[in-house]
């Protein structure tokens, strides 16, 4: 039993580091806009916009997040040596 | 008839360039491989490899082809967003910090040159490994991108184009592939990814965007606005380019 359940999570853990990566809210964010831009359709107001800005919103704020003093920059210098 | 030319040309685009950002990995692997240890296993490794990504296209292209269109978009838009938002903030770190430069080849320990009798196994798996770990992403990416386009053929044949091209590169010139700039590629595919993902999952909920498919050109302005600045910014404040900074 073990030995399935431990495959069943490594195959759960490969999709989600496959889609959702290393920055879970940034996801959560995007399932969060959809599920707003729903609800705003679904009371006739127009929330095409909404989408897209989340979207801008999030990649500053995971950004930023990951690298309050921008050492990721450096970072990734050090990874490609 | 604009409209299908148009939509062609963005997918062929698309799984072309995704591909090549995974090609060029994937034949610097092989190349590696090949040139260290020998050619049949390398290259035996390699095709097994391609096998089993067309069996991967094929049973995941028949599966999303049963799903009715909207839903579809719905589901392949918000996979393709999030998976493209990956790609979009990677390619935005990567180009602030190494601009247009390619990819230094790696080095492994395991790819020290094999001598002995028989078939080389350990060439033939890390070949296999290096086409399988860095196709899986062109294979989700050219399914997905084909099937909610409902063009999944062309989609294939920019995915297999690219590899045919980087391929040919790698064989014929190998250091002219660690030299293509990757980091750039990689953006410029998070961004398409990101901008249809976007107007996809938006369509699947049922939203009419404003000018219809124009949005589409709309979005990616608004993206690759996003990507420069943030570039600029971040290399501005990590290099020390800041205007407002004292010297």
């Amino acid at each position: 039993m073990k030995p399935i359940w431990s495959s069943v999570v490594a195959f759960g853990s490969f999709w989600y580091r496959f889609i959702v990566g290393d920055d879970w809210t940034v996801a959560a964010a995007v399932v969060f806009g959809l599920l707003a831009t729903a609800f705003l359709n679904a009371r006739a107001v127009a929330a095409w916009w909404l989408v897209p800005v989340l979207v801008v919103v999030m990649v500053v704020v995971s950004l930023r997040r990951a690298s309050p003093h921008r050492n990721f920059l450096r970072e990734a210098q050090e990874e490609k040596k | 008839m604009n409209n299908l030319s148009t939509g062609i040309g963005f997918v062929l685009l698309t799984t072309f360039l995704a591909s090549t950002v995974e090609a060029i990995e994937m034949v610097t692997i092989v190349v590696g491989v090949g040139a260290t240890r020998g050619w049949r296993a390398t290259l035996a490794g390699a095709a097994s490899g391609f096998v089993v990504l067309a069996i991967v296209v094929a049973v995941f292209g028949l599966a999303l082809s049963a799903i009715p269109i909207g839903p579809l978009r719905l589901i392949v838009g918000a996979l393709l967003l999030v998976f493209g938002l990956q790609w979009f903030r990677k390619g935005v770190t990567r180009v602030a910090a190494n601009g247009f430069a390619g990819i230094k080849a790696g080095h492994s320990d395991e790819e020290l040159a094999w001598t002995g009798p028989g078939f080389d196994w350990t060439a033939f798996v890390l070949a296999f490994k290096g086409v399988v770990l860095e196709g899986l992403e062109v294979a989700f990416i050219v399914v997905t991108f084909g099937v909610t386009a409902n063009l999944l053929g062309p989609a294939v044949i920019g995915g297999v184009a690219a590899v045919v091209v980087v391929s040919a590169i790698g064989a014929a010139i190998q250091p002219v592939v660690s030299r293509i700039p990757r980091s750039l590629l990689q953006l410029v595919v998070g961004t398409m990814l990101t901008t249809f993902g976007t107007f996809w999952a938006v369509e699947g909920i049922g939203v009419v965007w404003p000018a219809g498919d124009a949005a589409i050109l709309a979005l990616l302005a608004l993206y690759v606005l996003t990507a420069v600045t943030l570039i600029s910014i971040e290399r501005r404040h990590a290099f020390g380019f800041s205007p407002w900074r004292k010297a």
